[in-house]
């Protein structure tokens, strides 16, 4: 299980980002996420409640996209969402095809950050 | 008091890091002429034999080899392939179950790259979490022994996907198991189409000749391309088998 040092760089990079911006709090951080990334969902977000306490990222959701995986046949010309991870063969015409084009994906794509302003008394 | 929350946009691979390192890793390799294969499977695969058998023969016929080997405790597998001669680093990843990039450039500080022909990296033996890690090598190896049965590339189609060959293990066996090695072939090819497959056993000897062959290739082509070329009259050869 590599999950949890996968969210501690998610929330290193966000934190870079949040001090960047001059300071503020996350409330949700945007992945995508692929089936050939070798991440498992479920682990990812048991792990990153864990790793962002005590962070600028303390209660934040975590909002996964899943991107499908796509392959390109070289006989039909185009990109096509593969059925099965267990078979990459493209929909159409059912020729296997090893050129992945999507679904390795494990990106930040974006954050929710609010800015904290100071107390005016 | 907060503010409404504001949406940036970031668009940041998280394995930046461990990738950016492994390009530059992959370049230090080329400069220096070394060839870097890596090998992953399950514990108890025969990863460490086969390595062992490797390093031998490759020092006999004059190569210079050396290898770095991944373990989460013990130094057991670096003193198994220290036999062979060859010079042996173990990584001791603690509770960490994979490589990365940072923890081979670590244990190449003190080697000098130019004085190798190849480099094996065996990392530890888990067929999950090697899989998003990229290491710098030019060859990742995937092994399967016959005793975990033909189906292992369909439970974990990542790591079989990110490799470039599969080499199927303990063939000596396969009679014993019922090992089927036609669905164990289309497997690899449900999962990685036109991965080439080299059965062998260390034990016995079989295939060895024509592993040692396929490296012996490597070391003399620039790129892995040839690697493809042989699958489609292999995989029309198992066709016919299974016709038959």
């Amino acid at each position: 299980m590599h999950e949890l040092s996968i969210a501690l760089s998610m929330i290193e990079m966000a934190n870079e980002e949040v001090v960047r911006r001059g300071g503020g709090r996350v409330t949700a951080l945007h992945l995508k996420l692929g089936p050939l990334s070798g991440v498992v969902r479920e682990a990812l977000e048991f792990s990153y409640e864990i790793a962002c306490q005590d962070t600028a990222l303390e209660g934040s959701r975590l909002i996964i996209e899943d991107v499908p995986v796509m392959v390109h046949c070289a006989r039909c010309r185009q990109d096509t969402v593969v059925e099965s991870i267990q078979s990459l063969r493209c929909v159409r015409c059912g020729e296997l095809s090893s050129e992945v084009v999507q679904g390795r994906d494990l990106e930040v794509v974006a954050l929710e950050i609010e800015e904290v302003e100071e107390l005016v008394t | 008091m907060s503010g409404r929350p504001r949406m940036v946009k970031v668009r940041q691979n998280v394995l930046k890091h461990n990738d950016l390192l492994a390009r530059m890793l992959r370049g230090r390799f080329e400069e220096a002429g070394v060839l870097v294969i890596s090998l992953v499977s399950t514990p108890g695969a025969g990863k460490t034999a086969l390595l062992e058998r490797t390093l031998t023969r490759m020092r006999a016929d004059g190569l210079r080899v050396a290898a770095l080997v991944g373990d989460l405790a013990t130094e057991n597998d670096a003193r198994r392939l220290a036999r062979s001669e060859a010079p042996v680093k173990q990584i001791v990843t603690g509770t960490i179950c994979h490589l990365d990039a940072e923890m081979v450039q670590h244990a190449l500080d003190d080697w000098s790259l130019a004085d190798l022909d190849i480099l094996f990296i065996e990392n530890v033996g888990n067929l999950v979490c090697p899989s998003s890690y990229d290491l710098g090598e030019r060859l990742r190896l995937v092994l399967m022994s016959v005793t975990e049965g033909e189906d292992k590339p369909l439970k974990y189609p990542t790591i079989f996907n990110t490799a470039d060959v599969c080499v199927i293990t303990k063939m000596d066996l396969a009679d014993a198991v019922e090992f089927d090695l036609y669905a164990a072939r289309e497997n690899v090819q449900a999962i990685r189409p036109g991965m080439r497959t080299i059965e062998l056993s260390v034990k016995s000897g079989e295939g060895m000749e024509s592993y040692f062959d396929f490296l012996c290739d490597l070391c003399v082509s620039p790129r892995p391309s040839a690697l493809k070329a042989s699958v489609n009259a292999e995989t029309a050869e198992i066709r016919r088998g299974a016709a038959e």
